[in-house]
């Protein structure tokens, strides 16, 4: 067993997990603990000492399914064992078979439906074999059995035949997992492991959360702005002593100043310029943007955005008139004034007009963050303007959306630009957000 | 009370018999955490009962409970320890001037002197003691490294006094909201524990317990109605402490349905924001109206 631990371990390892000696050590440790009669427990004790975050808990959830269920069939391979087989689908009565599926599937109860799925598999799948790739054959018998998923919202009639969506999925799972237990029997071999696919180690999200989640990183970067001047307690020579307060407090030490006060020093107040590009290339992630903006604006106060296409527009004034994220894209798609004339971006058209309107306002306190795929559509950067801009302003950072291996490819001139900036980063998950919040703190450590 | 935590169950029993309905995973963590003696990191999102759970493993073993509450700029000072050094300089100013600085500086940095703050305390007292270090991820990573060799080796080392070590072993919790990643030296040193929204049956089952008062219909339409609530895109979406409050508030009233009235004169127990309140009112208090709830509640 402790064997078999370790393989799973490795495993988990090829996935990203962090497992050392000393988390292996607890789990050895866990599992003398428990009953190892009970599947439940085995797998909680794991992963309370393996899994060290949710996303690394929904790896160990997929990986342990599958690894059990491939040393289990590892097993049988090699004693020669096969299972029991259901014979003469034939004869089935495949109007029956379908109703029976469907009850199961809205009972949801798993022992019910593995054994159906066999039978599915059995009725259905044997016309020529399959296909060789078990998610078309999945869809096939899914297809073959009329089962459809309920519609999630807006449905007037329901669908007397639809079955709910999740339980459904659970019957795929069980399909899935029959088809590929009838392709070992087959092969006699164990198909290569696959590393797990971006989708299946994604948890399960809607963008609802993903809004809140901008909201939590958002409100991690207002403190760690703020908190600017304190962590320089100690290493800063120009201390103000606040004498007044330094006497006072030496009173409870018989007028010794032991206890030196200081001036508080101030935390500076971050000024933010936030320009957000909302074109057509950056269509996928603009809503992601407008998420930020709509978070950033709960939390700073001195905060100016702008959003841009072909020329530059300020929508302060929308986010801070409307609290409800809907309505402020609805507002920015509809009337903000972008003045979108064509639905390309022009970047070097925007820095110029940018510079005309708002340049006169930065400071080197204020810092400049520019959301944007910097793609210009061929047209003229005009970098020197953003590099006034740049020069104008304390700090200039730029988020970029697309993956840095597209950067520089095509018409993005982010290489132009990138001289004038303190910080480029690659951003379109709340995860990089959260790194960019993390390099934005580094940043100002080392200023 | 002092139960025996033998097996999961017991534990499971102990904790319901402390008011805290644990599921499968929260029982064997806290088994194995009592059993391994190693702190739990639970992570989880706002109100589902990290805290809870700490008060009610002290209430279940008998133990005392110590709180250490994080906040940004917790220092060692209010989390360890801190020298009385007011009483220092009274007692050297008291003293004969004849006296040698060896003997009094022998006498200065004594037990006396000390001022324990929760970490020396839960790691000093003399029974088992529950230690629950809330929020963790409030603080910044200095302070989680500090913590490293309280929860890995259950001593403090205070340099004019040596290393104290723990008499006894504490269970100690951690929770953390989330709100940033901890480092990886603290989550090896811990069992980790997700606490996350219950299931409908679950929460029930909770509210039901803290309001016993209550019927049984209008409590399922309750939970229900506050599932629905956290589907929704919600900036606070309500926490198991909200559905319990709420669920008291309707006994208070002697609301015997939760209709679209109801719900619109209660919401603000459950719902904390303005725009989150429009949305409610919207979406939820709608379907309570027009009977589509009701079906839905038949056919489940």
């Amino acid at each position: 067993m402790a064997a078999r631990l370790l393989e799973l371990a490795d495993e988990l390892r090829g996935e990203g997990v962090a497992v050392g000696t000393s988390e292996l050590l607890d789990a050895f440790g866990a599992l003398d603990a428990v009953t190892w009669t009970s599947q439940e427990d085995f797998r909680e004790a794991l992963a309370a000492t393996l899994a060290k975050s949710q996303e690394d808990r929904r790896v160990l959830d997929v990986l342990f399914d599958r690894f059990f269920f491939r040393a289990v069939e590892r097993e049988a391979v090699e004693r020669g064992l096969t299972d029991e087989r259901y014979t003469g689908g034939e004869g089935l009565d495949l109007e029956d078979l379908r109703e029976r599926i469907r009850e199961a599937i809205r009972a949801g109860s798993d022992g019910e439906m593995r054994d159906l799925a066999r039978l599915a598999i059995v009725a259905f799948g044997r016309q020529g074999e399959g296909s060789g790739v078990i998610g078309v054959d999945v869809q096939r018998i899914r297809r073959s059995l009329g089962l459809r998923g309920e519609k999630s919202a807006g449905q007037q009639l329901p669908d007397p035949d639809a079955v709910p969506r999740e339980a459904l999925q659970r019957f795929e799972r069980h399909v899935r997992r029959e088809l590929e237990r009838l392709l070992i029997e087959r092969t006699r071999a164990l198909p290569p492991a696959k590393p797990l696919r971006e989708l299946d180690r994604a948890l399960p999200s809607n963008p609802a959360q993903d809004l809140s989640e901008v909201h939590r990183t958002v409100a991690q970067l207002k403190r760690r702005l703020a908190s600017q001047g304190r962590e320089h307690r100690g290493r800063r020579r120009t201390w103000h002593v606040d004498v007044r307060r330094t006497m006072r407090a030496s009173l409870q030490t018989g007028g010794v100043p032991l206890d030196l006060k200081y001036r508080p020093r101030r935390p500076r107040r971050p000024e933010l310029y936030v320009l957000c590009d909302v074109s057509t290339s950056v269509t996928s992630a603009s809503v992601f943007f407008l998420s930020v903006l709509h978070a950033l604006h709960d939390q700073f106060r001195k905060l100016r955005s702008f959003v841009f296409v072909e020329r530059i527009s300020e929508v302060t004034d929308v986010f801070e008139r409307e609290r409800s994220f809907a309505t402020v894209s609805r507002k920015i798609a509809t009337d903000a004034g972008v003045a979108d004339v064509s639905g390309y971006t022009d970047y070097g058209r925007v820095w110029l007009e940018f510079l005309d309107s708002v340049v006169d306002d930065l400071d080197p306190r204020s810092t400049v963050i520019v959301l944007g795929d910097a793609r210009t559509n061929g047209r003229e950067p005009h970098a020197e303007a953003f590099g006034r801009v740049s020069a104008a302003a304390g700090r200039t950072l730029w988020i970029n959306p697309e993956p840095k291996l597209y950067w520089n490819y095509g018409d993005s001139v982010m290489s132009t630009y990138e001289p004038y900036c303190d910080g480029v980063f690659e951003c379109w998950t709340t995860k990089q957000l959260e790194v960019f919040v993390n390099a934005l703190a580094e940043l100002r450590a080392r200023a | 009370m002092s139960a025996r935590l033998e097996t999961i169950e017991e534990v499971r029993t102990a904790l319901g018999e402390a008011g805290y309905l644990a599921d499968e995973a929260t029982a064997l963590v806290a088994f194995l955490a009592a059993r391994l003696g190693k702190p739990v990191l639970v992570e989880g999102p706002a109100g589902v009962g990290k805290t809870e759970l700490a008060k009610a493993l002290s209430r279940a073993t008998g133990r005392t409970l110590i709180r250490l509450q994080c906040y940004e700029g917790l220092d060692e000072a209010k989390a360890l320890y801190e020298w009385n050094y007011r009483k220092q300089l009274l007692r050297i100013q008291t003293e004969a001037t004849d006296t040698a600085w060896t003997d009094v500086k022998e006498d200065i940095f004594g037990d006396e002197f000390l001022l324990p703050r929760p970490l020396l305390t839960a790691i000093s007292a003399d029974e088992p003691v529950v230690l629950l270090i809330d929020e963790i991820d409030k603080t910044d990573q200095e302070f989680e490294a500090m913590l490293l060799e309280v929860l890995s080796d259950f001593q403090i080392s205070i340099p004019e006094l040596g290393v104290v070590e723990a008499r006894t072993h504490p269970l100690v919790l951690l929770t953390s909201n989330n709100s940033r990643e901890l480092t990886e030296a603290l989550k090896r040193r811990c069992l980790y524990l997700w606490l996350d929204y219950p299931a409908v049956e679950r929460e029930l089952e909770i509210v039901r317990l803290h309001a016993p008062e209550l019927d049984e219909q209008v409590a399922r339409k309750l939970v229900e109605v506050i599932h629905m609530i956290r589907a929704l895109d919600l900036k606070k979406p309500p926490s198991i402490a909200e559905s319990i409050d709420w669920a008291r508030a309707l006994l208070l009233l002697g609301a015997d349905d939760v209709d679209q009235a109801v719900l619109q004169r209660t919401m603000s127990i459950i719902v904390k924001h303005r725009t989150d309140l429009d949305l409610v009112a919207e979406r939820v208090g709608v379907k309570l109206d027009d009977g589509l709830f009701g079906s839905r509640q038949q056919a489940g």
